[in-house]
């Protein structure tokens, strides 16, 4: 049964996924995701963050359990659903997966010609946000000739580029000092503030406690969610 | 179907970058088999208008009598033939054709060095069943030694053997197709493998498989058309220069086997028809493949 996307951004029922006949890697997952919250998502490595992750970016389906994104359950869409259901999500990779033949500019306009969005209008946007990441004088560079923090910003921005409703980040200061990490995590908050939900998967304990979101703890597979030190609106477990 | 703009690197594919030769050799191959099955199939339409209501009558000279005594047997038998129902026409080859059509055995010789047959040309109506074992008897029993040559039979014979050599020449041009489908189809897989994560990050941004398999059809399509016009410019000199082999070849005992202007024609929708086949090819690999994955 759908639910009310307005109230929900996405919903996790008793989820485990299992790759392949392996052991299950998420374990009884059961979550919830406000219009408008942002959470961390922290845990040692292969606990099983980026699988949650890959669940809620549709890399993967789950093994069993119930995952609502947007009202949708993603058990009844079809493959050529799973576009539409993309187009709303983006997603900052800890290693930026930019195509490294495309320029910074068309790594960032890649999700509106995706949705065939007209090309004066992608330029126009384009450039608007290269702005806002500090990239515009990059924007014909290509990504192996960037620093770490300029790839990571091209990648943010190609992520939030087509407006999306859930922003994504796998561990989005990995690899950029802690200078250009604070700067970052400034960036998604901003993006968090004009009502973007954000999940952010990190390491840096010392960051989640100082920006008191709420916290969605993953160990051995199981999630548990403890609720934010500091007030925004719409957030919710 | 097709877009000139590409997120993946396909360009920079090596295997790819070889798709344009193995696609011009297969279209050299196919423009070949090609202008073959034309060629033949021109011959044979034309030996079958040209010869089929056609009959030959050869009087051999009196072994005993002169000149007067050739006359009259030639003339006895137009008379025979002219009164056969389903004869149109008739005309006696002359002499000095008579020569030319031997000089590929006898070399240069004069009327006067060899006792020539006279030969009758006979034109019958195609709609008439003429027996020619009739005619042959009747005028047997007035020639003695003339003789009937029923073109039907023979050319019976050799159009089979054409039509034969027809079958192998689209049989050719089946296999060579089946060899660049599946040429197309292994380089676009290997593509796909190539550039799975950058396909990943498409679908991550929404993209649907129509969208990827667009990008891998426009090159496949480029390099189809690239190695079909190699493929077609080397073919015609080579048609060229058989045709004028076949030419010195034949001596005037076949009839003429240049390719006609449609068939020149037809060769030119090579380039496109490749490009055609390597692009549905690789867009229908791709929305196969990416089916398989979530």
């Amino acid at each position: 049964m759908d639910i009310d996307p307005a109230t929900s951004i996405a919903r996790f029922e008793n989820v485990g996924l299992r790759y392949g006949l392996g052991p299950e890697v998420l374990q009884d997952v059961t979550f919830e995701l406000k219009p408008g919250s942002y959470h961390f998502l922290v845990g040692p490595s292969g606990a099983g963050k980026s699988s949650l992750l890959k669940l809620l970016y549709l890399a993967h389906r789950p093994s069993r359990g119930l995952v609502h994104l947007f009202g949708r359950d993603i058990a009844t869409a079809t493959r050529d659903d799973l576009p539409a259901l993309r187009r709303s999500i983006g997603v900052v990779f800890q290693e930026y997966r930019l195509l490294e033949h495309l320029s910074t500019f068309d790594n960032v306009a890649l999700p509106l010609r995706v949705a065939g969005v007209r090309e004066p209008d992608i330029k126009r946007h384009v450039e608007e946000l290269l702005v806002w990441v500090g990239l515009k004088d990059h924007m014909n560079a290509r990504p192996p000739t960037l620093s770490g923090g300029q790839k990571q910003r091209a990648s943010i921005a190609r992520a939030v580029i087509a407006r999306p409703s859930l922003l994504l980040a796998d561990e989005p200061t990995g690899n950029v000092d802690d200078r250009m990490g604070y700067r970052l995590m400034h960036l998604l908050e901003e993006l968090n503030k004009l009502g973007t939900t954000v999940v952010v998967a990190t390491h840096n304990e010392a960051m989640v406690r100082e920006l008191g979101h709420p916290v969605m703890r993953i160990g051995r597979g199981q999630l548990t969610v403890t609720p934010g030190t500091k007030s925004v609106s719409g957030e919710g477990v | 179907m097709f877009s000139r703009r590409t997120d993946l690197p396909l360009d920079k594919d090596a295997l790819s970058r070889f798709l344009p030769m193995l696609i011009a050799f297969m279209v050299f191959l196919a423009a070949l088999a090609q202008a073959g099955l034309i060629g033949l199939d021109e011959l044979a339409r034309r030996w079958d208008t040209g010869l089929a209501a056609q009959l030959t009558v050869q009087i051999p000279p009196d072994p005993d009598g002169g000149e007067a005594a050739n006359a009259r047997r030639l003339q006895t038998a137009l008379n025979l033939i002219a009164e056969t129902p389903g004869v149109e026409h008739t005309e006696v080859v002359s002499d000095q054709k008579v020569l030319q059509l031997l000089s590929p055995w006898l070399g240069v010789v004069q009327a006067a060095d060899v006792p020539l047959p006279r030969l009758i040309d006979v034109e019958t109506d195609p709609n008439i069943e003429l027996d020619a074992r009739v005619l042959q008897q009747k005028l047997a029993r007035s020639i003695p030694g003339a003789q009937v040559d029923d073109h039907g039979v023979w050319l019976a014979r050799l159009i089979q053997m054409v039509r034969t050599l027809e079958a192998l020449s689209a049989g050719v041009l089946a296999l060579i197709l089946t060899a660049a489908t599946g040429t197309v189809v292994f380089t676009t897989r290997t593509g796909l493998t190539v550039h799975a994560e950058a396909i990943e990050v498409l679908h991550l941004t929404g993209a649907h498989d129509s969208y990827i398999a667009k990008q891998f059809a426009a090159r496949a399509w480029a390099m189809g058309l690239k190695g079909g016009l190699i493929g077609v410019a080397l073919a015609v000199p080579t048609l060229l220069g058989l045709g004028l082999v076949a030419d010195r070849l034949q001596a005037g005992m076949l009839p003429d086997m240049a390719l006609p202007p449609l068939g020149w024609v037809s060769l030119l929708i090579l380039p496109l028809a490749a490009g055609l086949v390597a692009g549905l090819t690789a867009r229908f690999t791709v929305m196969r493949t990416l089916r398989r994955m979530i």
